[in-house]
């Protein structure tokens, strides 16, 4: 903890070199800025939501080198080096990706709000498990928050992404 | 210091942490080894929770640290949040620290002096404070090898995923023949200012039977008897004293049953 005699001092900047869906991007950012500021506010990639910025609903979901984390629980600094997919990456051009077909198939949103974090962890999920059962998937999406669909239609989306052939 | 950042950078973004250095060692390489190697099982400091859920050597040989694996956070928190970090946060609520209390285990801290173990019956002393000194880093977590019919459970109540515990326990037996309770290790998680060793419940048990109802009901009593919980929004002091109860008793049964006993 820093004295009451000790101003705050303001940290220099950081550069980082971090490629985000394939695309190498360079900045200088302060220490303490988190990686989901990083990607909304420096990149511009707004698909990446702040649902809680607690750490509790992962609606802020993105892969850091194949891992599905919490933007919102890790510093842009240790970004750096790193390889990131935001929701932005999934589709191909127009084309949405199979994850995001299934979900607007089986309407597997309704607000929409924890839509990008709950895409990004099926996403990793099917990556790793290409037929996982209901549990597996249940279990798979258990740390992203939904406050409108019950998860049943978001469960049945992930299902249907696991069937389809246009991965 | 930074690893995991699972708990660090929510403190930070409270400004409950506001350190005007912050180290990453996510860099260092070799501290995310798990192997049995001598007497020990070795988990190094930066493994992180899910490359712990999925090591086939802790799921069949150390049941209990693979149980607290799966209800660790959530998921995403589980790639990034470390077993080092878990334990030398120092949280009573974290689950890691219970477990490494049953197993008896012993943590590797590395300093300008060298290096010291610390058995995990010392390493937590209170709140948030650890037997780590401030230039010394967690680099290993030691677990004595498990012996033959030996077994661990670590059962956790969670008002929701990726909550902290309401309660949890963490059970190590060791059994002989006729299902005789040779060695018994118990931890609680989140019922005191620390992890707690429930010791009374482990003295009561040695020699006991697995199947003597009687002094597994004693055995759940003691331990509850040494907890110390406090009332908060995941329930009453009373409460939770019933939760301890029960979660020792299962986990003593579930415990046995994986050391190939009968219960």
């Amino acid at each position: 903890m820093r004295g009451p005699e000790a101003p705050p001092r303001l940290a220099g900047r950081v550069p980082i070199a971090v490629t985000v869906n394939g695309v190498r991007k360079e900045a200088e950012v302060e220490p303490r800025l988190l990686l989901v500021d990083f990607i909304r506010e420096n990149l511009g990639l707004t698909g990446t939501h702040v649902g809680c910025d607690t750490s509790n609903c992962s609606a802020c979901a993105v892969l850091m080198d194949g891992k599905v984390v919490k933007a919102c629980t890790v510093l842009a600094v240790q970004a750096d080096g790193r390889e990131l997919l935001t929701v932005e990456g999934l589709s191909r051009g127009d084309k949405l990706h199979p994850v995001q077909e299934a979900f607007l198939a089986k309407h597997g949103l309704q607000c929409g709000f924890c839509t990008p974090g709950m895409l990004m962890s099926a996403y990793a999920l099917l990556k790793g498990n290409r037929h996982p059962t209901e549990e597996d998937i249940r279990k798979g999406i258990s740390g992203n928050i939904c406050r409108c669909t019950g998860y049943t239609q978001i469960v049945e989306s992930v299902q249907q992404a696991a069937r389809s052939r246009q991965w | 210091m930074i690893a995991g950042g699972q708990s660090l950078v929510p403190l930070l973004k409270l400004r409950l942490a506001s350190p005007s250095l912050l180290v990453d060692i996510n860099r260092i390489p070799g501290l995310n080894r798990i192997e049995e190697a001598g007497e020990f099982l070795r988990i190094g400091a930066m493994t992180r929770m899910a490359e712990v859920g999925t090591s086939t050597l802790i799921r069949e040989d150390y049941p209990a640290i693979h149980d607290a694996s799966e209800v660790i956070g959530d998921p995403l928190v589980r790639n990034l949040g470390t077993v080092g970090g878990n334990v030398s946060h120092g949280d009573p609520n974290n689950d890691m620290p219970a477990v490494m209390l049953a197993l008896r285990a012993e943590f590797v801290a590395s300093g300008p002096s060298g290096e010291r173990k610390i058995r995990a019956q010392d390493f937590f002393q209170d709140t948030f404070t650890v037997a780590l000194s401030h230039d010394e880093i967690l680099t290993e977590i030691r677990v004595p090898r498990r012996p033959p019919r030996s077994g661990g459970c670590y059962l956790k109540l969670e008002q929701k995923v990726g909550d902290f515990a309401t309660a949890g326990a963490a059970v190590q037996v060791t059994l002989a023949k006729g299902g005789r309770c040779e060695e018994i290790g118990v931890g609680l998680t989140a019922v005191g200012p620390t992890v707690i060793k429930a010791r009374k419940a482990e003295d009561w048990m040695r020699g006991k039977t697995e199947f003597d109802r009687a002094a597994v009901q004693e055995l759940a009593r003691l331990a509850t008897e040494e907890s110390n919980p406090s009332t908060d929004i995941r329930g009453t002091s009373d409460y939770k004293r019933r939760i301890v109860a029960l979660l020792v008793s299962r986990a003593f049964g579930k415990a046995c049953e994986r050391a190939g006993g009968a219960s």
